[in-house]
């Protein structure tokens, strides 16, 4: 047998049909569902007269539009057209008999934090959503990844996905993280280093010692942004981490059939000789804690950097780097720990898990916040729960930060978690795109802990100085 | 779903790299539940200021551009977010081809769902069709997809490549759940040797 890739293992494990000309069509493990990118989905089903084909690996969950303050689950705290839209998941999940949790059940969070939490996502499995950090549930070795409202349609009514096969491409993060480094900062600076477009027509498998060493919360949050590295998905080889991480869980295996998995699961792994198109290397120790000064993810650097001058870029990025530090407020040759903020909004598919909280609750504990306003936002009402339990939340409230309910509020501010014009935000979410955050919003993408460390001292700040 | 076979249209000249979705159609818009209507919020953070007014300096708001049909802008169109409401709303403005060096991978494909020809073309070619489309409405581009070709208005002809399922797909117009369909049978053997293999899934 020829050598394989991981990638190349679960992509053979699902192949349904394969056309001439590679063609393939791909089964699919488990769908994920909420409520922005499924309506015109259902709705295309309902006028053709079709089912959901496997409503039992279909799960929805409301996130994006759902307010994150107490007694949310009353309408009334809704806008008209947000409201519309949960309640049209309701009715969708319930008339198509689909895994469903509602905005007042305590396992509701972020889809992409629920899958996990829930057992849904297995090593090996092919998982989708409407929604481009399905690349998130790559951690477990699922090939994972966002798809479009058709695409949405095609899955609920075939559980199949028409598609090409992508390019191997290894991410290699080799030897130790230092103090103060996570896994947000790997993910950034592997961003940074082969930009938004440079893992377009791959997936990426990320590997290495610093990776090995991550915690299943920092794969995830590693995994999560490969989407913005152009990549269709991450994926990162299964180990006992990860069968730990999964076992007991409500929708894991259970008896003979985790035995079974078990032996299964343990062949996911990239052989030896294996073939890959793209291989990148990055040192752990040269990984600085980062942050992102302009409007695409690729606008990295460490928070010892200085703002960088447009000319220093090549064709069409002198343009979009003037913009974006016109956009941003910013001055070239400014150092980026001068720069002051306003608000801190910690949560997110990529920084929203309880190791996210720990994280920043360790930096915050007995000080205050110096900015406007701080904003927690557990990724589900589980992590909120736990949080509450180990005393995480005490922290952030005493420190000065608003405790949350679940859900993607200003990851996105689609609910009315939305940053004023001209404000300017350390965020732990994934994108700082122009209005990402509310319209004309200023991002600044950083790790949990950074955002603990600007929270306290009212700018961007190297949490390095604080540990 | 609508064919795409040939095009002659106006280009609008959009040379910005990274254009991400969140430009293309910003997230207050996502709340409908229909596919319709998404056209005058298209770029609506470009287009229009707070109060709702049209910039006047926005390509499309210019009188020679706001019949376009193709796009030529600059490299990584479309990256961000899966949303489909991005070419929905390209579609609804009219826009029917997007024209640029590379795309992001699922803006690319929600394209061909929806009946619009993205082109990738080596940066000699897009610049030389950039400068081609700020010559205003005059300057009329063509697109074949069955040629596989886009000519500018000089005559100067650029021949692209495109997945021949894709192609297919587009210039006659299928729906690919009803093709999907056709192969239920592969997918129940799928299923039920899955079930044996995989039971826990
Ligand atoms: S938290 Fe942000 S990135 Fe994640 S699913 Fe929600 S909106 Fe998307």
């Amino acid at each position: 047998m020829s050598p394989k890739t991981l990638y190349d293992k679960i992509w053979d494990a699902h192949v349904v049909h394969e056309d001439t000309d590679g063609t393939c069509l791909l089964y699919i493990d488990r769908h994920l569902v909420h409520e922005v990118t499924s309506p015109q989905a259902f709705e295309g089903l309902r006028m053709a007269g079709r089912k959901v084909r496997a409503p039992e690996k279909t799960i929805a969950v409301p996130d994006h539009n759902v307010p994150t303050t107490l007694g949310r689950e009353n309408p009334d705290q809704m806008p008209e057209d947000s409201r519309i839209q949960v309640a049209a998941l309701d009715q969708n999940a319930k008339d198509f008999g689909i895994h469903y949790y509602p905005v007042n059940d305590v396992r509701q969070g972020i889809v992409h934090i629920v899958g996990p939490e829930q057992g849904w996502t297995l090593p090996g499995m092919t998982v989708v959503c409407g929604d481009s950090h399905t690349a998130t549930h790559g951690a477990f070795g699922a090939l994972a990844h966002g798809i479009g409202t058709s695409e949405v349609e095609h899955v609920l009514a075939t559980q199949t996905l028409i598609q090409k096969k992508s390019k191997n491409m290894k991410v290699e993060i080799t030897g130790k993280l230092r103090p103060g480094v996570t896994a947000k900062d790997i993910t950034l600076s592997v961003i940074g280093a082969t930009g938004t477009a440079g893992g377009t027509g791959y997936v990426i498998e990320y590997c290495g010692e610093a990776i090995r060493d991550l915690s299943m919360e920092g794969r995830m949050t590693v995994c999560n942004m490969a989407i913005e590295g152009g990549a269709r998905a991450g994926l990162i080889a299964p180990d006992e981490k990860t069968f730990e991480y999964v076992q007991g869980r409500p929708h894991a295996p259970k008896g003979a059939q985790w035995e079974a998995a078990l032996a299964w699961w343990k062949t996911l792994y990239s052989d030896d000789d294996a073939h890959w198109d793209k291989v990148v290397t990055i040192k752990g120790e040269d990984i600085a804690p980062v942050v992102t000064w302009g409007t695409s993810p690729e606008d990295v650097l460490p928070i010892t950097a200085t703002v960088p001058t447009p000319e220093d870029f090549k064709g069409g990025k002198v343009d979009a780097a003037r913009r974006s530090i016109e956009y941003m407020g910013l001055t070239p040759g400014q150092k980026l720990s001068d720069i002051e903020i306003d608000t801190v909004f910690i949560g997110s598919c990529t920084n929203g898990r309880i190791e996210d909280l720990r994280a920043a609750a360790e930096i915050l504990k007995g000080k205050k916040i110096k900015v406007k306003r701080a904003m927690v936002v557990p990724g589900s009402g589980l992590v909120r729960a736990q949080a509450e339990e180990e005393g995480l939340a005490d922290i952030f409230k005493e420190a000065g930060f608003e405790w949350r309910m679940a859900g993607c509020s200003m990851c996105l501010a689609m609910n009315p978690d939305q940053l004023s014009e001209g404000e300017r935000c350390a965020s732990t979410s994934n994108r700082n795109f122009e209005g990402r955050q509310g319209y004309k919003g200023r991002t600044h993408l950083v790790s949990p802990a950074m955002a603990a460390a600007a929270a306290v001292t009212g700018k961007l700040t190297d949490v390095r100085e604080m540990i | 779903m609508e064919k795409f076979e040939k095009l002659t249209g106006i280009a609008a000249p959009l040379p910005l790299v990274n254009i991400d979705t969140d430009m293309i159609i910003p997230k207050q818009f996502l709340k409908t539940i229909k596919r319709s209507g998404l056209g005058v919020n298209l770029f609506d953070e470009m287009r229009y200021d707070r109060q709702g007014n049209e910039i006047p300096d926005f390509v499309l708001n210019k009188p020679q551009y706001r019949e376009a049909e193709i796009l030529v802008a600059g490299d990584n169109f479309g990256c961000g977010s899966s949303r489909e409401h991005a070419p929905w709303a390209l579609k609804d403005f009219g826009i029917k081809c997007v024209i640029s060096t590379s795309f992001a991978d699922i803006f690319y494909n929600n394209c061909f769902k929806n009946g619009i020809l993205p082109i990738v073309l080596p940066q000699e070619a897009v610049d030389a069709l950039m400068k081609d489309a700020e010559k205003g409405s005059n300057a009329r581009m063509i697109v074949d997809l069955e040629a596989q070709t886009v000519t500018s208005s000089d005559g100067d002809v650029f021949t692209f490549e495109v997945d021949s399922f894709k192609k297919h797909c587009l210039l006659n117009g299928l729906d690919d759940i009803g093709l999907t369909m056709e192969k239920a049978g592969a997918i129940d053997t799928f299923e039920s040797q899955a079930s044996q293999a995989r039971p826990w899934v």
